[in-house]
């Protein structure tokens, strides 16, 4: 008796020892690069803090200023809030758009699929250089071929109110990855559930409306908290945007000068927490500002998915 | 005539002319549509690589066709900048990276799918919520620990965390193992495999199409990867990988967009080879990602 209470004993030991070391190395990581840095966030926050002398204690100076003194942080904020609010919905829509006539081409579907995922492809800096020269407004093949047709193109980039419309089409052509994987869940949608809706007499439309978009909801929501959650993220393309199409790139760009250019049009909030923690190496305020940034993603993810009870609709779901 | 269509097998009946026209007028106008978002899909690629054919003077015109085409231009930009050196350093990040991605998620992914343990459930939550957050929430005291380690410079703050498991890499070989039938499994633990064993010789034979979803997505994302090599490396010309060197090739070459646009087609070209060699992992990776589970 005693003997198999040990034995089992072992073995569920043994068992916890397997679980454990198959963990390892997520526990180590999540501990280093994840529990540490944020417990460390919080107490950078309200300290002065340059990297080069020890942390020193501030209370909340850095959030006061955040709130009531930094003159950047609403532009960064409306702009990262202007820039999830048009090209999220926009790239649901065309990647929906899309993979539904993809779905419903009788030929040519590899290859129609393989053009629109092309872009999603192209390495963000290299895609981003591509437009700035494509929508370059004097010699630009865009607007070139804007004016063949009588057209007077905007300035793009180097224009304040089209700096981020422009970002805005690049977002749109990388929509790829989104398309794809919408166009797995097209396919996966029943055919009993079409062809009972045919039978009650629904067209196309309806169709689409009542049998499609219900069925792929989760997909929908899915891919608007991830573009929510890169949007939030929103770095490179603007960053380098901004550099090389104010035409003094410079060594890691560290000129004030290009930050947003034109005009703090294409200021988001992690370039300007990129600016203030890793070019003025303020640090605490830095922190302070990711903080900001985590209670606003964190709680942008919870309304999303609360919300999301009403228009997502599971399969298998009780009403 | 309402006898007959009820005895008829629906499916097989043939549907009567106007609707089969109509039909086929829908496919066209379909396809017509297609093909045209389908160009100004395509139009990007086609535009930056008949710039990068120009002479730099036509660059800075408004032709759009190349007159004639420089393919020397491909030569030259490799003596413009170190994309050699850039090519080096982007290979080692993205295959060091890489290694331990799949190194340290396997293991993991196996631990939170396939094995019974107490809060496993709650740690894969934590996993989750770990891939929702942005990188700038934490990247300071990383930054800081990294420059106390005097590693601040070099690419292996790019390289390490990758062997400490990659939150998306372990959702996505979970959501994989799950699909995995327990017969499989269970034959081996009767033929007397340890775990450790099923998940070197079981698990991984059949999960092939996902690790290499998990390999692949790995090397695009470090491929593209520019905001924490800029953070790392980007004080460090010799350690900059090609997104850092494509960022700043047009500051060295001021007005020459022919060579950016040459260097850019460059930089976009491996990914794009690595597609078509692998397009079935590829598609089939991107769909594993939207599975809810």
């Amino acid at each position: 008796m005693t003997d198999r209470r040990r034995a089992r004993r072992k073995a569920a030991w043994r068992r916890r020892r397997l679980v454990l070391l198959l963990m390892s190395p997520w526990l180590v990581g999540f501990s280093v690069f994840f529990g540490y840095p944020l417990a460390m966030s919080v107490y950078l926050s309200f300290t002065h803090y340059d990297l080069l002398s020890s942390p020193r204690w501030i209370g909340f100076a850095n959030y006061q200023y955040l709130f009531h003194t930094d003159q950047q942080i609403w532009p960064a904020v409306s702009n990262t809030l202007w820039m999830i609010g048009v090209a999220v919905p926009l790239q649901v829509l065309f990647a929906f758009g899309i993979a539904l006539m993809v779905s419903r081409a009788r030929s040519g579907v590899g290859i129609f699929r393989t053009i629109f995922y092309l872009p999603a492809l192209a390495p963000p800096v290299a895609a981003t250089l591509g437009f700035v020269y494509l929508l370059n407004p004097a010699t630009g093949p865009v607007n070139v071929t804007l004016s063949h047709l009588g057209i007077q193109g905007p300035l793009w980039f180097q224009s304040p109110q089209w700096a981020k419309p422009s970002l805005v089409l690049l977002a749109v052509w990388g929509v790829g990855n989104t398309m794809i994987i919408f166009l797995a869940a097209i396919h996966d949608v029943p055919r009993h559930l079409y062809e009972s809706a045919e039978l009650d007499g629904a067209g196309p439309w309806q169709r689409l409306r009542w049998v499609t978009l219900p069925s792929i909801s989760p997909i929908i929501l899915f891919a608007v908290v991830l573009g929510v959650i890169q949007g939030l993220q929103y770095f490179t393309q603007a960053y380098v945007a901004a550099n090389v199409a104010s035409g003094q790139a410079s060594q890691a760009g560290d000129l004030p000068a290009n930050l947003g250019y034109p005009e703090g049009s294409t200021l988001f909030y992690p370039i300007l927490l990129y600016q203030h923690g890793f070019r003025y190496f303020n640090m605490g305020y830095a922190s302070a500002m990711a903080m900001l940034l985590l209670a606003v993603s964190f709680l942008v993810t919870l309304v999303i998915i609360v919300n999301s009870r009403r228009w997502v609709h599971y399969a298998g779901a009780a009403r | 005539m309402t006898t007959a269509a009820a005895t008829a097998p629906l499916a097989r009946r043939k549907p009567p002319l106007a609707v089969r026209r109509r039909r086929f007028l829908v496919a066209v106008a379909n396809h017509s549509l297609l093909i045209a978002v389908a160009v100004l899909f395509l139009a990007p690629f086609a535009f930056i690589a008949l710039t990068a054919l120009m002479s730099t003077n036509q660059a800075l015109s408004s032709h759009l066709w190349p007159q004639p085409f420089r393919w020397s231009n491909f030569v030259d930009v490799w003596s413009k900048a170190p994309l050699l050196r850039w090519a080096l350093n982007t290979a080692m990040y993205s295959g060091l990276a890489t290694l331990g991605v799949l190194v340290s998620s396997i293991p993991v992914a196996y631990a939170l799918s396939r094995l019974r343990w107490r809060g496993r459930d709650a740690v894969f939550l934590v996993v989750l919520v770990a891939l929702m957050l942005p990188p700038q929430v934490s990247v300071i005291p990383v930054y800081v620990l990294w420059a106390k380690l005097h590693l601040v410079g070099t690419l292996w703050p790019l390289i390490i965390p990758s062997w400490l498991g990659d939150a998306f890499s372990i959702f996505l070989l979970r959501q994989f193992f799950l699909t995995i039938p327990e017969e499989y499994l269970d034959a081996a633990r009767v033929d007397g495999c340890g775990e450790l064993r099923i998940l070197t010789t079981v698990v991984l034979r059949l999960a092939k199409p996902a690790i290499a979803a998990v390999a692949l997505f790995s090397i695009l994302y470090t491929f593209n990867d520019y905001f924490l090599p800029l953070l790392y490396v980007g004080e460090s010309p010799h350690h900059w990988v090609a997104s850092i060197g494509l960022s700043q090739f047009r500051s060295l070459h001021q007005v020459q967009w022919n060579l950016t646009m040459a260097a850019t087609l460059l930089v976009m070209a491996p990914v794009i080879v690595l597609f078509f060699l692998a397009q079935k992992a590829f598609v089939e990776g991107v769909t594993l990602t939207g599975v809810k589970g």
